[in-house]
């Protein structure tokens, strides 16, 4: 890779020992991928995968200790993931002694990001992109973000630049103002590798057709064909909620970074089948392939019949629309069965920002009288406490199914299940 | 005995006992125990991997096709070496991943146990190596299997 003047003296050490290891791992980072040369971050904000204080992760702590004392901080300022805990999220007495040891370092943590360039308190979220946070690249902005949800809906939905970057190389990229041009930043990056064939009956669940392409692709570019007939060509605020639920399946279930949408997202609609590799392979996928697919994900509660404890909605975090949609089935639902309140102790998470804007709505008055919490919580990292892994917790993130002992149902299995109850 | 030559991404000497997965590595799920618990031979926690479940991988040659899972994957790489829960060595036989790359040229700059890391040695080489058996690995990147 050739660095220009400043790049190599920063690597000299001309602002610091720690600028310079930035700039080192940044360089070693694009070698590996034969990057020629570095490119600007455009982007207004980063966005952070780390969020979570917890108490084993002192390694990295040390780095942003150095970073600060050194006062090599972010060149923009960013968003981060959600924070793992909150009060009103249902946890017991042991449950919660556990959440005090496991992410005792929370606050610390916090302090160091908000030194480091941490847009604002309420900058916790998977969903930065959501116009309410305020993190929203625009349509070619090359940006240096990690967490695979936010970078796969900034790629494909927005059309801006991103590779998957770890935790701690985002950062990097936004203290140097600089990154390695290669993979999903490049014009050849982001061809497709893979034809999909959407041939189903009915419009697919977001999070199963998600997981399918992901386990097929795995970190491959794929193009989408058949799904505008389910969501039409104009992406409004429903249909970017289907991608943002999809496109994180695709990444948690697979390492997609990018997938193009036919007809429906922004170089797909520009570029069409231009976008496609020469050779590009196909497959398939129908209502069969998705039945299928849901139906051997395994199911690791130690009883497997057990009624369900806990329902977390969002991972990634619901929109605005999703929560106002949610709300009303749910409400629906319970009158239709002659009920009041939900079945199953239910939290739904949204950002804060989201969950500020909701709160100031009629609907969430009937959320609240339903039974159902509102949070902001990653609940990622609450199932990470071994107490609360241990019981029956439903979901439809197929994200949280992923990385947990969650188990997945279809929003209308849930909608039945929160409303009737059982399993 | 069996010789292949990749990509040296960190170069390094290592003579350790080889550890498998034929599917792709998920790291957070396979390292959130042992970092998070303690367990100093880094038993593998992913439930999803049936290979690897269970094993120890502190000390191992790690011989996998890619990472994958979340984008923590780097920092949690660099973490378990910083922590001295650490695979001896790394090897892919696939292109490293973006994820994985992070996590070794994170623990080569920001820590003083650089692991080993060579990577598009071939599906032969995955095909061939099997957990138990003896890796040594040379810094040009060479790497001898014995049965």
């Amino acid at each position: 890779m050739i660095l220009n003047q400043e790049q190599q003296e920063l690597l000299d050490g001309k602002k610091g020992a720690a600028m310079a290891k930035v700039v080192k791992t940044l360089k070693m980072y694009g070698d590996c991928f034969d990057a020629e040369k570095m490119v600007p971050v455009t982007g207004d904000h980063g966005h952070l995968v780390t969020s979570f204080g917890l108490s084993v992760l002192k390694p990295v702590y040390e780095i942003m200790d150095e970073l600060i004392a050194e006062g090599v901080l972010a060149k923009q300022s960013f968003s981060v993931d959600p924070r793992p805990t909150e009060k009103n999220v249902p946890a017991n007495f042991l449950q919660n002694v556990f959440f005090k040891v496991m992410y005792s370092k929370q606050n610390m943590y916090e302090q160091q990001l908000s030194k480091l360039g941490l847009m604002d308190e309420s900058a916790f979220t998977c969903t930065c992109y959501e116009t309410e946070v305020g993190n929203q690249p625009r349509f070619g902005d090359v940006l240096s973000w990690a967490e695979s949800s936010a970078v796969v809906y900034a790629n494909s939905v927005l059309g801006a630049r991103c590779n998957r970057n770890s935790g701690i190389i985002e950062l990097f990229g936004s203290i140097a103002g600089f990154v390695p041009y290669f993979g999903l930043l490049t014009d050849e990056g982001r061809k497709a590798d893979w034809i999909i064939e959407v041939d189903t009956t009915s419009k697919p669940e977001a999070q199963v057709l998600g997981s399918a392409i992901g386990m097929k692709v795995l970190e491959d570019v794929p193009y989408i064909k058949g799904l505008d007939k389910w969501l039409g060509t104009e992406l409004n605020d429903a249909v970017c909620d289907y991608l943002k639920d999809m496109g994180a399946a695709t990444a948690s279930n697979g390492a997609v970074g990018l997938y193009h949408v036919e007809n429906l997202t922004p170089e797909a609609k520009a570029q069409r089948e231009e976008l496609v590799k020469e050779g590009a392979a196909v497959y398939r996928i129908d209502d069969a392939k998705l039945a299928r697919i849901q139906a051997n994900y395994p199911v690791i509660w130690k009883d497997p019949a057990a009624e369900p404890k806990m329902c977390f909605i969002g991972c990634p975090h619901l929109s605005s629309l999703q929560l106002k949609e949610w709300t009303n089935s749910i409400c629906d639902m319970l009158k239709q069965h002659g009920q009041k309140k939900v079945a199953i102790p239910t939290v739904f998470t949204a950002s804060p920002k989201v969950a500020e804007k909701f709160r100031k709505t009629s609907e969430y008055q009937s959320l609240a009288n339903a039974g159902i919490v509102l949070s902001s919580i990653c609940p990622l990292m609450y199932m990470n406490n071994p107490l609360c892994g241990k019981m029956p917790v439903i979901t439809n993130s197929n994200k949280l199914r992923t990385y947990t002992t969650a188990r997945y149902y279809r929003d209308e299995e849930i909608l039945e299940k929160l409303t009737k109850g059982g399993v | 005995m069996k010789t292949f030559k990749g990509r040296v991404i960190v170069p390094g000497n290592i003579k350790a006992e080889a550890l498998v997965t034929k599917s792709g590595f998920n790291t957070l799920a396979s390292f959130q125990k042992s970092l998070m618990f303690g367990d100093k031979e880094a038993k593998c926690s992913d439930q999803n991997n049936p290979e690897l479940f269970g094993k120890p991988m502190q000390g191992k040659v790690l011989c996998l096709p890619q990472t994958i899972g979340s984008t923590t994957g780097g920092m949690v790489l660099y973490a378990a070496t910083k922590m001295e829960r650490q695979a001896a060595c790394f090897l892919f036989s696939q292109k490293i991943d973006s994820l994985a790359a992070a996590g070794t040229i994170l623990s080569a700059v920001w820590t003083n146990t650089p692991v080993p890391t060579i990577d598009c040695l071939g599906l032969e080489f995955l095909d061939y190596v099997k957990s138990g058996m003896l890796v040594t690995v040379e810094e040009d990147g060479t790497v001898t299997v014995d049965q």
